[in-house]
């Protein structure tokens, strides 16, 4: 992974930048020591390190606005950086970059039921949001596994998603309003306790962007009543083919599910292994089937669920009878990567997106995939919406391993955008999948990507290196090539 | 001024017009079916490029909860074909009054309905697009699975962007499944606070409400549901939707949760929602009440009453009458303070939608500026329908902030930066 070459000057320059952003922010809020710049020096995709030229804490919007127009003004390269919890390398600090920390923004700001939302500052945990509107019967519905840790900020910046995203939409589909920086300091308002915002959809361009684009400085949420209830079916089948088939039959019935998750056999005995779910253990796929809703509504769907599941050949199914049962169902799933954890030294994480009926080709492709490369993969699936996460098993310890299992992913995405997928359901490019991102667009479709973000960054200054795998300046990107003269079309029916 | 249209049959020819275009530097109209030119401002161009010619369901999978399409396919063939696999537009997308539209002219303009507030609006249905930039390119983004977060969202930015970025050529949206069963809860009497209340109160309930609107007495009178026209006041509407048994166990608790006078079955819930997704009932020029219908006919296999309002005249084309249709975005808890304050200088009639979240109203010519000052900074306005020769010289759109408005700006440049497509629909210069 190349990361563009850092520029000697402005590594030279690094006492006046220091100075000028402590002219900003006084005191701890930026941080030069080699030793307390370590905490900074990688996210959740940890093979990638780099200590930052400097970190900078902000606590005020003020702050951001006056330390990123200082940045722009001396040519210097900005990371922002949530709680670091990015498994693609989105904050993968830059040798040359000024890290900007948004974790001293951890207030909440506004809890408006009367508005069904919540206003909060961009450090405040996505699970510190569901606690904080708990007490009503409210939550947050985006519930990315590391959300006990990751930031609201961070979830805008990658489109943070969760096991039931299906029926409750990414963090996208959640958002009302943002409060966010430009890199020349503008602060601007996007959206806010109304739905839509006047004008261009920028809200829409912010989110998902991988900080890119702009800070967020505040972030304001959809608030949702709690389902009444929520019961869990767990489901053995002797292949992933007729897992798959019962989870496209479910979707035929009308049946959006609160979640809908699958795991191999891999997956399932690494689990049962780690917390003793009570999972079945001679079955090839393991479907957990969330219905969430009022009782009435989840009784029904339980029965409708369970007679497609026998109806597709399931050899176990059962239905959770009390909240324990369910929370137990779920255990052994959301430890599947902690458990997997146990029986491998290290594990790769990838994150691809296919079309369900594609799920036995690419399952049987990635078995023949892992005995060429000689690694072991185990496979959790968002089955509902045929996002894979395959956790390919390797020893970073070995010499070339850690290259292995990367290679073995790419060829994963690679798969999965063959199949009509894409490299990402949630978990973002950052640098991870850089490389792979002419694999699913032409160079015009990222060219006028980024395009896009010369609107917002004109200098390329925010967070460059990542999502995009060949920078070029905007100039370049801007210029247009027109050819004077008569349609080559003459046929294009004209009235 | 001498329109020529081009009719291009591919992607292909449909960028080729656009750098002919841009070679002559003549602006284009981009138009599906031109059912939507009444909305946003008039364009001043000599050509039109007319994308109804790309045409046709590429790929339409249930299962995967995913259909693509040319950009130009006419709405009333995508509808019929969603239906008969049990599925729709989640988001509820207002039909054109005259039938027509296209899939790319539905997301361009971004509309949503009644279930806006629960399903999300036409871009969070966005998941995929194809098109030719004001630059003559063609380019791809988003994707064809319901779950991506691969480069910037562009389908997201195109949804409401009114063709002033890029010219459509093909669309992937989610799709969903439609509900089994509906019914609505009315509330009789209520005043705009106290029925915004009630809204929330069965907002905030966990029982999945999927429309939320309140028909002041004028409004309410005009319905096409006898149930509704003949309430002899106010009506406030909570409509919930799912399989049969939910449907029956929400109502029942909800009727006891908001002491709901009554509730209107399948047709008559269908019918009236119907009427508040367009606005039916602001169709015409406020001219008083319209004579009730009759009462539906009883029973099973009863033809659901279609003799509703008339529908809205074709947007802003030819429709000379007096007043203006606005549409106003605000929190849903203010709703009913905007309208007031609205109120206390203009005469208006209005109704409203998610919640307390959407108003809609009628507003005599020249009122923009009290609207506008009305709703603050805390939403928006835009007006829906007015001739020609007023949008044109009004923000219809809400005018945005200098910072905003600059990026905005750039953001249209970026795709278009000889202001070829669509110039001056949203806003002047954009």
């Amino acid at each position: 992974m190349k990361m563009p070459v850092p520029d000697g000057g402005i590594i030279a320059r690094r006492r006046a930048i220091v100075d000028a952003l402590r002219a900003i922010v006084p005191g701890e809020g930026v941080i030069v020591d080699e030793n307390e710049l370590r905490a900074y020096e990688c996210d959740g995709l940890t093979a990638y390190r780099q200590l930052p030229l400097v970190a900078v804490l902000p606590s005020t919007v003020e702050q951001v606005s006056q330390i990123l127009k200082t940045c722009k003004d001396m040519g210097v390269k900005v990371v922002p950086r949530g709680a670091g919890t990015s498994l693609s390398g989105g904050a993968l600090p830059l040798a040359d970059g000024v890290l900007l920390g948004m974790g001293k923004f951890k207030r909440i700001l506004d809890i408006d039921y009367a508005n069904r939302c919540a206003v909060v500052q961009p450090g405040v945990t996505n699970l510190g949001i569901s606690n904080a509107v708990a007490h009503e019967g409210f939550y947050y519905a985006p519930d990315p596994s590391s959300q006990i840790a990751c930031t609201i900020g961070g979830n805008i910046a990658e489109n943070s998603g969760g096991v039931h995203c299906l029926k409750y939409g990414l963090t996208t589909n959640n958002v009302l309003g943002l409060e966010m920086v430009l890199i020349d300091g503008t602060v601007l308002r996007l959206g806010g306790k109304h739905l839509d915002q006047g004008g261009y959809d920028l809200m829409g361009i912010v989110t998902g962007s991988e900080g890119l684009l702009g800070v967020v400085t505040e972030v304001t949420v959809r608030i949702l009543k709690k389902p009444a209830t929520a019961r869990a079916v767990l489901i053995g089948f002797p292949s992933s083919e007729q897992g798959g088939d019962c989870v496209a039959a479910i979707i035929a019935a009308g049946i959006i599910p609160g979640g809908m998750e699958m795991m191999d056999r891999p997956a399932i005995h690494a689990a049962e292994a780690f917390v003793h779910a009570g999972y079945p253990l001679d079955v090839e796929a393991l479907l957990i089937v969330e219905l969430d809703g009022p009782a009435a509504e989840v009784d029904h769907l339980i029965e409708r669920v369970e007679a497609i599941a026998r109806s597709k050949g399931c050899v176990s199914a059962r239905v959770s009878t009390t909240e324990e049962e369910r929370l137990a169902f779920w255990a052994g799933r959301k430890a599947a990567f902690p458990a997997v954890g146990r029986i491998s030294p290290d594990y790769y994480c990838m994150d691809g997106t296919i079309p369900r009926k594609a799920l036995p080709l690419v399952l049987q492709r990635m078995q023949e995939m892992s005995a060429r490369h000689g690694l072991r993969v185990a496979n959790v699936f968002h089955a509902g919406d045929g996002n894979l996460h395959p956790l390919i098993l390797y020893d970073a310890n070995k010499p070339g391993e850690l290259e292995t299992a990367e290679e073995f992913g790419n060829d994963i995405l690679r798969l999965c955008v063959e199949v009509g997928g894409v490299l990402t359901g949630e978990h973002g490019v950052g640098v991870e999948k850089r490389d792979l991102m002419t694999d699913q667009f032409d160079a015009a479709d990222l060219e006028q990507q980024q395009r896009l973000k010369c609107a917002f960054d004109p200098d390329g200054l925010l967070n460059p290196g990542k999502v995009f795998p060949t920078l070029h300046r905007c100039a370049e990107l801007g210029r247009l090539h027109v050819h004077k003269g008569e349609l080559r079309f003459p046929d294009i029916p004209r009235f | 001024m001498t329109i020529t249209t081009l009719k291009p049959d591919t992607a292909a020819q449909a960028a080729e017009a656009v750098r002919w275009a841009l070679s002559a530097e003549e602006p284009l109209e981009v138009l599906g079916s031109g059912s939507r030119r009444g909305l946003g401002r008039p364009v001043q161009a000599g050509h039109a490029l007319d994308l109804s010619g790309l045409s046709g369901v590429i790929a339409y999978e249930p299962e995967e909860l995913v259909l693509t399409a040319l950009a130009g396919t006419p709405m009333d063939l995508i509808r019929p074909m969603l239906a008969e696999r049990g599925q729709h537009l989640a988001f509820e997308p207002p039909e054109s009054p005259e039938g027509g539209g296209t899939l790319g002219g539905l997301i361009a303009c971004g509309l949503a309905g009644p279930r806006r507030i629960s399903a999300g609006s036409a871009r969070d249905h966005a998941l995929g697009i194809a098109g030719v930039s004001g630059r003559g390119e063609l380019y791809k983004g988003g994707g064809k699975v319901v779950k991506n977060v691969t480069g910037y969202d562009l389908p997201k930015l195109m949804a409401g962007s009114f063709g002033t970025l890029t010219a459509l050529t093909e669309i992937t949206v989610k799709v969903l499944p439609a509900p089994e069963d509906t019914a609505t809860l009315l509330l009789f009497g209520l005043d705009d606070p106290g029925a915004v209340g009630m809204l929330d109160r069965a907002l905030r309930s966990p029982y999945d409400v999927s429309g939320a609107a309140h028909l002041p007495a004028g409004v309410a009178a005009r319905s096409g549901v006898a149930t509704v026209a003949g309430a002899g006041g106010a009506v406030t509407l909570v409509r919930v939707e799912g399989f049969g048994p939910s449907v029956t166990a929400r109502v029942a608790l909800l009727r006891e949760e908001l002491l709901a006078d009554a509730v209107l079955g399948r047709d008559e819930s269908l019918a009236v929602w119907r009427e508040v997704r367009d606005g039916a009932w602001f169709g015409a020029p406020v001219s008083g009440p319209l004579p009730n219908p009759p009462p539906p006919a009883a029973g099973e296999g009863a033809v659901p009453d279609t003799r509703l309002a008339p529908s809205p005249a074709s947007a802003g084309e030819g429709w000379g009458g007096g007043n203006h249709l606005w549409k106003l975005s605000v929190p849903p808890a203010s709703g009913p303070g905007v309208l007031a304050t609205i109120q206390r200088t203009l005469a208006v009639e209005a109704f409203f939608d998610w919640g307390g979240g959407l108003i809609w109203l009628t507003a005599p010519p020249d009122s923009a500026a009290t609207i506008r000052a009305a709703v603050g900074a805390n939403g928006h306005a835009t007006m829906v329908r007015a001739p020609d020769a007023v949008r044109a010289v009004t923000e219809v759109f809400q005018p945005l902030p200098d910072p905003l408005m600059a990026l905005t700006r750039r953001v249209k440049a970026s795709f278009d930066p000889k202001g070829i497509l669509n110039p001056g629909r949203m806003h002047a210069g954009v």
